[in-house]
């Protein structure tokens, strides 16, 4: 499609508006963690890097850091487990029902987390009778997770020449030597970014945390919300900030590079919108 | 040598092992739903042999081939190799490897391990099965590709690398699923020869499915011609050729022209069908017909003509019927134009004329 210049200048300026809308605050949070006035005043005074020191030098926040990486390392593990073994039966496989468990598996990523979050408490607390804890939460978070790995694996299934493994079978590879030496290595990359967008859902994930953690314990989103408004705090926040958007950061474009082709745009989008929920949370 | 002689009267194999066939198919059936894909297949193939399944598309031919690879489970019936019943085994269980017609190359392993594959899931030590592999490879020219990834080599190349990777674990058959399908016609040529000369020097039964007949007619010791999910006809190259046992093999196989009961009734005085190969019909350009023994010649007119390189397909509507293809080697005594609508006389020795069995 061709475009006239004038069309082209105000595109470029429309788009350069909404990228400095949504990512304008998120540099303030980055200027502002070496922003040596405690109150933030604008601009800023001058360089510090005492917020990162006592960010580091603190117990809570070093806490709350291990427990959200255990979360999203657990939680991943999961969910690429059982991601893969869903994807491969609803490929593979023809059965009674395909279609609504297909359904059922991707529906989690798209159900509010406020309604996830409710419903798997009462399910832990009132019904199973289990005490909330960590696991409570590494198990609310792969019900979603699981989704990106599902997406993933399936997108690179459907492209795999299904010839291969009976290429494999064919030499006289049983059915574990020819997933651990053909299905696998085809199937890698598509892990690696599934489990990876995984990753970055969990790790910031504040929703579904709330109503699943055990009490006193704290993730790092949680940390945040329950500092934000303590006045001698707030510099620390800051620093707290940047790491959860680095470390969501990263992995999702990592995952991207890895698979342009194999992250279905579903997975993308529901990805970005469940981390501008848990952000905006 | 001697004692394995002596061993031949054991229980297992009283009449010698030669006799055995390689593969034995008996009433074997699969449905996919309500389709019949194969109906009900009896066939014998030797050990040894080079034999091609031919049939158009759909015919039947890829499921059987499957069926005994083991990709697929029969509905019904039994699959023998060696005399061994293996219906229900899994393919890797079975000593048959398969040449896919995609090749079906692993697309994250160089050619040495592609090749090595199906050693390597046997166990054999690793510097060993190096050694087979590069040897295979080396049997198909490609001795210096060995790191190469499949996606780096031409289809030629690719298709020799899944011959060495099916023959490198010493199959007692070879399965080839349209081998040359995706190759352009001299190389095709080429391999063609490449294969049949491979399967000479190796004795290994070779079983080739194509709906290539003239592919079928140069390589094959016997073809079977597939049509329907049934075999239409079992036989050499020449006997399918010379001898359709049917109207849909006198047409698959190379171009028949059919006469229907009447035109039999009219010319011999008896029922039934009969077909006769445009080479072996003769065109008298000036409409006289000869009138020598044995040799039977009718009117027509010049529908069309058209030429193929090596000869001139001249259509001929013949009085009464049917409308007739020849085949002319020769010169045309004018040019297109002027032929188009000549009286001509077509005539043939009646010992060309194959009469088809009644049933078919």
């Amino acid at each position: 499609m061709r475009l006239s210049r004038s069309a082209k200048s105000v595109l470029g300026v429309l788009t350069a508006l909404v990228l400095l809308f949504i990512y304008g605050p998120l540099l303030l949070v980055v200027v502002n963690s070496f922003n040596a006035d405690r109150t933030f005043g604008w601009p800023p005074k001058g360089f510090t890097l005492e917020w990162w020191g006592r960010a580091f030098e603190s117990e809570g926040v070093r806490q709350a850091l291990m427990a959200s990486l255990g979360v999203a390392v657990v939680s991943t593990a999961v969910s690429l487990v059982l991601g893969t073994l869903l994807s491969l039966a609803l490929q593979r496989y023809k059965f009674f029902g395909r279609d609504v468990v297909n359904l059922l598996v991707i529906l989690p990523i798209a159900l509010p987390g406020i309604v996830t979050g409710i419903a798997l408490n009462n399910m832990f607390t009132t019904i199973l009778g289990v005490s909330l804890s960590m696991w409570t939460v590494i198990i609310a978070h792969a019900t979603f997770c699981m989704v990106t790995v599902f997406n993933n694996v399936i997108a690179r299934l459907r492209r795999m020449n299904g010839g291969l493994e009976e290429a494999s079978f064919d030499l006289g590879a049983g059915v574990f030597t020819t997933f651990r030496l053909v299905t696998f290595p085809q199937l890698r990359s598509a892990l690696l970014a599934g489990g990876l967008l995984a990753f970055a859902l969990s790790f910031d994930e504040i929703i579904v945390t709330t109503f699943t953690i055990g009490a006193g314990e704290t993730t790092l989103p949680i940390w945040i919300l329950q500092n934000l408004f303590r006045p001698n705090q707030a510099p620390v926040v800051n620093v707290v900030a940047v790491v959860l958007i680095l470390v969501s950061i990263v992995p999702i474009w990592l995952a991207q590079r890895l698979s342009a082709d194999s992250v279905g745009v579903g997975a993308g989008r529901d990805g970005a919108g469940r981390a501008a929920k848990a952000t905006a949370g | 040598m001697s004692q394995t002689v002596l061993g031949g009267d054991r229980a297992a194999t009283p009449s010698g092992t030669a006799e055995v066939p390689a593969i034995r198919l008996r009433n074997l059936v699969k449905r996919f739903g309500e389709t019949a894909a194969v109906d009900g297949v009896d066939l014998d193939i030797r050990q040894g042999e080079f034999f091609s399944m031919l049939g158009p598309s759909g015919s039947g031919k890829t499921t059987v081939l499957r069926l005994i690879a083991g990709f697929d489970l029969p509905t019904s019936g039994t699959i023998e190799l060696e005399g061994r019943d293996v219906s229900g085994m899994a393919p890797f269980q079975r000593d048959v490897n398969t040449v896919f017609q995609d090749y079906a190359l692993f697309p994250h392993m160089s050619l040495l391990d592609n090749v090595a594959y199906g050693l390597r899931v046997r166990g054999m030590a690793k510097q060993e099965r190096r050694e087979r592999a590069v040897e295979a490879l080396d049997r198909v020219q490609l001795g210096k590709f060995v790191t190469r990834r499949p996606a780096q080599l031409s289809g030629g190349q690719r298709q020799r690398v899944a011959l060495a990777r099916a023959l490198v674990v010493e199959p007692k058959v070879l399965l080839l699923d349209e081998p040359l399908g995706a190759l352009d016609l001299k190389l095709r040529q080429q391999m063609q020869l490449e294969l049949k000369e491979l399967q000479r020097s190796l004795g290994i039964t070779f079983i080739f499915v194509t709906h290539d007949q003239e592919e079928a007619l140069t390589m094959s010791d016997r073809i079977g011609v597939f049509n329907n999910g049934k075999i239409a006809q079992t036989g050499t190259a020449h006997e399918i050729y010379r001898r359709p046992t049917g109207p849909f093999v006198a047409n698959f196989v190379g171009t028949s022209n059919l006469f229907g009961a009447d035109a039999a009734g009219r010319l011999y005085g008896r029922g039934g069908q009969f077909v006769v190969r445009p080479e072996r019909l003769a065109i008298g350009w000036d409409g006289a017909t000869p009138s020598d023994d044995g040799v039977t010649a009718v009117r027509g007119t010049v529908a069309s003509v058209v030429y193929v390189g090596h000869a001139t397909q001249v259509h001929v509507a013949l009085e009464g019927g049917p409308a007739v293809v020849v085949l002319v080697g020769a010169d045309l005594p004018g040019a297109d134009d002027d032929l188009l609508g000549r009286s001509v006389a077509v005539s043939w020795a009646d010992r060309d004329a194959v009469w088809l069995p009644d049933a078919a």
